[in-house]
C-alpha cells in the first residue's frame, strides 16, 4: 500500500512541476489532455459497468453550448452557466435513461439509441445556427483573465484548475466505483437479472452512474470551451466526438482508474506527433493509425493498455508471495 | 394538396427504397451473425469511390465498373469478417460493434489520406421525370427500382435455395445447426459477402446521386441503425416498413422544416417509438 502512496506523491509532484519545466506548446497539450482525461473518465464511469453510450457526444455539446450561449447572449456568469448547463444534461440523461432501464434495453441498442441521441443534438446546434453559428461555430466573448467570467488566457492558472478538477474526477470515480455500490455495479454489469434477484436495485444504481456520467461529461464540455475559446458542432457533438470518448477510454483501459486519461494522452500523442512528422499535408494519417490501433487493442487487449499493464504487475507479484511459499515447503 | 408537398413525399418515397435496400443489408449480418457492422456506410463509401475512380477516372463502362464495386465490396464485407469478427465472436457483442467502429475510423480517414476530402461527383447527370409540376429524377426511381429488384433477389436467394435456406436456419438456430453439420463459420463468411454486396449495390445507386467524400458515410448511415432498431434488429420486412416511415419523417420534416430540423425531428421520432416498443414496431 505504502509503495502506492509514494508513486502518487511522485506523480503529482511531477504534474504540479510541469508548467515550470515546460515548453507552453507541451503545457496547452497537458491541459488538453487534463480536461479529455477528464471527459473519457467520465465516460467509463458507465461503460465499466457495461453502460456503452456512443452518444456522449450530447451532454458534451449541450455542457458547451450552454455555458457559452449564456455568457454570450444574456452575459449570464459561467459559474452559473455551467451547472445550467450540467442540469440539463442530466435531466436529459433521466428522460433517455429512465425508460431505456426500465425496459431492459442493453448492449446493441443501448449503444444505438444513445448513437441517436448524440445526433438529435448536433443536428439541433447546426439548425439553430441563428444563435449558435452552425458549423461554423463560435467563439465566448474574451474578457482577459477575470474570475467572473472563468477566462484563464495564463496557460499554468488553467493548467492548475484542469488538474485540480481532473483529481476530483478521479475521486469522484473512486466513490461511483469502490464499495457496497461497485459490487452491485460489477453484478449488473454480470447478469442483470441474476442481480435484480438478488436483491439488487437495478434501475437506480444504474440511473445514478448515468446521471453522474451525464453531468460530468457536460462539465467538461464546459471547461473544454472555457479554455479553447473556441466550439464548433463537429468537436463537442455529433457521432465521430462521441466514438472517440469510447475508443479513447477502451484503448487506455476503462477498467483502470488512470486509463481514460492515458487514452487522452495516446490519442493526442499521436495526432500531434504525426502532425509534426508530416505537417498538414497528410491529414488523416493520424486518425487512419488510430483506428488500425483500435481494432487491434479491441481483438487483442479489451481492458487497455493499463488494464494490460496491471494484469502483468498482479502476475508478477504473485510469483513473488509464491517463491518463498514453495521454498520453503521444498 | 400541396404540389410540391407531393413531390417531396414521393421523393422521399424513393429515397426509402435506397435505406431499404441498406437496412436489409445490416439485418441480414445482424441475423445470422449477431453482430452490428457500425461501418456499414463506410463500405457503401468504398463502393463509390471505386466507381467514381473506374468509371470517371479510368473512363470503364458504368454497368462494368457497377458490377466491379458491388465485387469489390462483397469481397471487403468477407474480409471484415475474416480479420476483424471472426477472431472475437466468443466476445460480448459490444465489443464486435467497437471494433467495427475501430474500422469506421480507419476507412473515414484512410479515405481523407488517399482521396483528400474533395467532393467528387461520377458525372452521370440522368434526367428527370415531369408529371405536371412535379419533376423526379430518373436517378431516384432507378434506384428505387433497383432497390425493389435487390430486396426481392435476396428474398428468392434466402427462400428458394439451399445455401440461403442454410442461411435461414443458422438464424434461427446456431448452436442446433452445428450439430446437423453445417459448418457455420463458412455460412457467416458467405453471409458477410452478401451483406457487403447489397452495400455495393447501394454503393452504384446512390453514386448517381450525392457525390462522394470520405464523410458521405455519416449522412445516411446513422439514420440506417435507427431503421434497424426501429424494426427489429434483424427483421427484414419490419426493417423495409421503418424505411418507409424514417423517409417520409425526413422528407416532408425537410420540406416544411429545414433539412436539420427534419434530422431532429426523424431521430426523436425514433426515441419515442423505440420507448414505446423496445422490441421494434414488427417485434414479437
Amino acid at each position: 500500500m505504502s509503495r502506492v502512496w509514494i508513486m502518487a506523491a511522485a506523480g503529482l509532484a511531477i504534474l504540479a512541476a510541469l508548467p515550470f519545466l515546460a515548453s507552453p506548446y507541451v503545457l496547452h497539450i497537458a491541459v488538453q489532455v487534463l480536461i479529455l482525461g477528464l471527459i473519457y473518465t467520465a465516460w467509463s464511469f458507465m461503460g465499466r459497468f457495461g453502460l456503452v453510450s456512443l452518444g456522449h457526444g450530447a451532454f458534451l455539446g449541450i455542457g458547451a453550448y450552454t455555458s457559452a450561449l449564456l455568457w454570450n447572449l444574456y452575459g449570464v456568469t459561467p459559474w452559473l452557466g455551467i451547472p445550467a448547463g450540467m442540469a440539463l444534461s442530466v435531466l436529459l440523461a433521466l428522460v433517455i435513461g429512465y425508460p431505456c432501464f426500465h425496459l431492459k434495453i442493453v448492449g446493441h441498442y443501448f449503444a444505438l439509441v444513445t448513437l441517436a441521441l448524440g445526433q438529435v443534438v448536433a443536428f439541433l446546434i447546426i439548425a439553430a445556427r441563428d444563435v449558435t453559428g452552425g458549423s461554423l461555430g463560435m467563439t465566448p466573448k474574451a474578457v482577459g483573465t477575470s474570475l467572473y467570467a472563468l477566462q484563464f488566457p495564463n496557460r499554468i492558472q488553467f493548467y492548475f484548475i484542469a488538474l485540480g478538477l481532473w483529481l476530483l474526477a478521479l475521486a469522484l470515480r473512486h466513490w461511483v466505483s469502490f464499495g457496497m455500490r461497485r459490487a452491485a455495479l460489477d453484478a449488473i454489469g454480470e447478469d442483470e437479472t441474476a442481480a435484480a434477484a438478488a436483491g439488487i436495485d437495478v434501475m437506480r444504481e444504474k440511473l445514478r452512474v448515468t446521471v453522474i456520467s451525464a453531468a460530468v461529461t457536460s462539465f467538461g464540455g464546459s471547461l473544454l470551451t472555457q479554455y479553447l475559446m473556441y466550439l464548433n458542432p463537429e468537436t463537442v457533438s455529433g457521432v465521430g466526438v462521441s466514438l472517440q470518448i469510447v475508443f479513447a477510454a477502451i484503448a487506455g483501459g476503462m477498467y483502470s482508474a488512470l486509463g481514460p486519461t492515458v487514452g487522452a494522452l495516446l490519442t493526442l500523442a499521436l495526432t500531434e506527433g504525426l502532425r509534426i512528422l508530416f505537417g498538414t499535408q497528410l491529414i488523416g494519417a493520424a486518425n487512419t493509425i488510430y483506428g488500425i490501433l483500435l481494432i487491434l487493442f479491441i481483438v487483442f487487449m479489451p481492458r487497455g493498455i493499463l488494464g494490460v499493464i496491471e494484469d502483468f504487475s498482479l502476475s508478477r507479484q504473485r510469483r513473488e508471495r509464491a517463491g518463498p511459499a514453495r521454498s520453503a515447503g521444498g | 394538396m400541396d404540389i410540391f408537398l407531393l413531390e417531396a413525399m414521393l421523393n422521399g418515397l424513393m429515397y426509402a427504397g435506397l435505406l431499404a435496400l441498406l437496412a436489409l443489408g445490416l439485418n441480414l449480418i445482424f441475423g445470422v451473425i449477431d453482430v452490428v457492422w457500425i461501418c456499414y456506410a463506410e463500405l457503401v463509401m468504398c463502393g463509390m469511390y471505386a466507381l467514381y475512380w473506374l468509371h470517371a477516372y479510368y473512363g470503364v463502362p458504368f454497368p462494368l465498373a457497377a458490377a466491379a464495386a458491388i465485387l469489390l465490396v462483397a469481397l471487403l464485407g468477407a474480409l471484415l469478417h475474416r480479420i476483424i469478427i471472426d477472431p472475437i465472436l466468443g466476445s460480448a457483442p459490444i465489443n464486435q460493434l467497437l471494433a467495427t467502429g475501430g474500422l469506421l475510423f480507419f476507412l473515414q480517414n484512410f479515405a481523407t489520406l488517399l482521396f483528400t476530402t474533395d467532393f467528387r461527383n461520377v458525372g452521370i447527370r440522368l434526367p428527370s421525370l415531369e408529371l405536371g409540376d412535379i419533376d423526379i429524377g430518373y436517378a431516384r426511381i432507378l434506384a428505387f427500382g433497383v432497390a425493389l429488384l435487390g430486396a426481392a433477389g435476396l428474398y428468392l436467394f434466402l427462400a428458394r435455395t439451399f445455401l440461403g435456406t442454410a442461411i435461414r436456419a443458422i438464424s434461427q438456430d446456431r448452436e442446433i445447426m452445428g450439430l446437423m453439420g453445417v459448418d457455420a463459420r463458412r455460412i457467416y463468411l458467405i453471409t458477410s459477402a452478401i451483406g457487403g454486396g447489397l452495400a455495393g449495390l447501394a454503393a452504384c445507386l446512390l453514386v448517381l446521386q450525392y457525390d462522394v467524400h470520405p464523410f458521405v458515410g455519416l449522412s445516411f448511415g446513422p439514420i440506417t441503425f435507427m431503421i434497424c432498431v426501429l424494426g427489429g434488429l434483424g427483421n427484414m420486412i419490419g426493417g423495409v416498413l421503418a424505411s418507409f416511415i424514417m423517409a417520409q419523417i425526413i422528407a416532408i420534416g425537410g420540406y416544411e422544416l429545414s433539412v436539420e430540423y427534419s434530422q431532429v425531428l426523424a431521430f426523436l421520432v425514433f426515441i419515442v417509438l423505440i420507448l414505446i416498443r423496445p422490441q421494434g414496431i414488427l417485434g414479437k
